[in-house]
């Protein structure tokens, strides 16, 4: 999508430049989208409108070509990047807002001996520009960290990933050790990673499988009774 | 009794076939008693296509062989390749990874619990780790993406399966290119030589062709741990 001629951002409309933040976002070109996001700043746009409507919508569309085999793992990684680099400039201010409030807190962790955490951070970027506020336990969690972080965050929805065969049946651990505390009924649990699918989230008796970032995101606000 | 032996497939992964001609070769197999048929290594990034792969293999040749050898680990199929096989009575390797087999399941675990973070790799690997990491990755293009595939990870462990200084000094630069320590194991050929040995002693392939006399250096123990 990048065009020969540069574009000067602070020349464009605002519909026209929020198009453009949007194919920068999809050709991952971090400063771009830091600036175009910077000037919408400037022209008064609200932070929770620039993440939904346009930093959320552009990864929405390279998730929906990543899963299409348009695009592949480095470039979803780049746009990622712009992502946060946006996202970035917005997290303060979205802090500071009175009229922002969170939609729910969303608890996510990579599973014990698992070190891979590229689908789990893009999960949560994704589920932090839905408006989650999210819990990040980071890599390697036993099932006694996702019970310290229940107790402690109250979360509306357990999320879990996992990249090796290996380490999947883990989240069947933790979804057993909830239920024997009495805690699934009352908690979703999400699991997600690139060798699960469906019937293996079926087996383990766990809420719902999140095939991609967006789509996890997605899923999550409708658990949450977010987008009827 | 050369008239009566079984008619014995492998399907393997393209970074296990020098190996396994190797050890054809060395248990004296007669390459038409053991047919070797390869899929791309290429797979190894993309586990979402090897069972597909292996299945239109097995689709062509099921019907021509007594029996079926898949040389590959789990490798990330998320159960898929173990479904297909039962489907069509064939059997695989034990083990997540090749890496696992080749060092054997308890020394991988030893290497694992000792550190997590550890990023495994071969002969194969280290010949081809510029086309399959690099380029694989996508490190070529996005060099900056080498912090977010290896931020959990602390050390490449170089299983060798052959003692060859170049490759060893190949891994290391290797690892210094990734910023990670390095450790160095020469495990021979494992539960690869183990396995392959025992299928073809069930099936009577044994001295199918004149046997190679060096069979001992197949497992040895050499060990380096280099801090980049």
């Amino acid at each position: 999508m990048s065009d020969e001629e540069d574009i000067i951002l602070r020349d464009l409309n605002d519909n026209d430049l929020v198009d453009q933040i949007k194919d920068d976002l999809y050709d991952g070109l971090k400063d771009e989208v830091f600036e175009g996001v910077e000037i919408l700043l400037e022209r008064k746009w609200e932070a929770n409108l620039i993440l939904s409507d346009v930093l959320v919508e552009a990864m929405r569309i390279v998730g929906i070509d990543f899963r299409d085999g348009i695009l592949f793992v480095p470039e979803v990684l780049q746009c990622a990047g712009a992502m946060k680099g946006g996202m970035g400039q917005l997290r303060p201010i979205l802090a500071a807002s009175d009229a922002q409030t969170s939609v729910g807190k969303f608890v996510i962790g990579t599973v014990k001996g698992d070190i891979h955490d590229i689908g789990k951070n893009l999960v949560g970027m994704m589920l932090e520009g839905a408006g989650f506020e999210v819990i990040d336990l980071g890599i390697n969690n036993p099932v006694e960290n996702y019970l310290a972080a229940i107790d402690e965050h109250k979360p509306d929805i357990l999320g879990m990933s996992a990249l090796l065969t290996t380490t999947m049946p883990y989240m069947g651990l933790v979804i057993e050790e909830l239920d024997k505390r009495n805690i699934l009924k009352e908690l979703p649990v999400m699991v997600g990673g690139a060798p699960l699918n469906q019937e293996f989230a079926d087996a383990i008796n766990a809420h719902s499988y999140g095939r991609d970032a967006a789509m996890s995101a997605e899923m999550a606000r409708t658990i949450i009774g977010k987008n009827s | 009794m050369s008239a009566q032996r079984h008619k014995c497939l492998i399907i393997a992964c393209g970074a296990l076939a020098k190996e396994i001609v190797y050890l054809r070769r060395h248990l004296g197999v007669a390459d038409e008693a053991l047919t070797l048929k390869c899929l791309p290594a290429e797979f190894h990034n993309t586990p979402q296509k090897i069972a597909p792969g292996v299945e239109a293999l097995l689709k062509e040749h099921r019907k021509h062989y007594d029996r079926v050898l898949v040389a590959y680990g789990e490798c990330g199929t998320g159960g898929a390749l173990d479904t297909l096989l039962k489907q069509y009575d064939a059997e695989r390797l034990p083990g997540a990874h090749c890496y696992e087999f080749f060092a054997g399941a308890a020394q991988f675990e030893q290497i694992v619990e000792a550190e997590i973070g550890s990023f495994f790799l071969t002969d194969y690997l280290v010949k081809n780790f510029d086309r399959l990491v690099i380029k694989g990755l996508g490190l070529d293009r996005y060099p900056e993406l080498t912090s977010v595939y290896f931020n959990n990870y602390k050390q490449v462990v170089y299983l060798a399966q052959n003692e060859d200084e170049a490759l060893k000094q190949k891994a290391l630069g290797a690892a210094r290119q990734l910023d990670l320590d390095f450790l160095y194991k020469r495990v021979g050929y494992g539960d690869l030589a183990t396995e392959l040995e025992a299928f073809v002693q069930e099936e009577g392939l044994c001295g199918s062709a004149h046997k190679d006399q060096q069979t001992r250096q197949l497992k040895t123990k050499d060990e380096d741990h280099v801090s980049c």
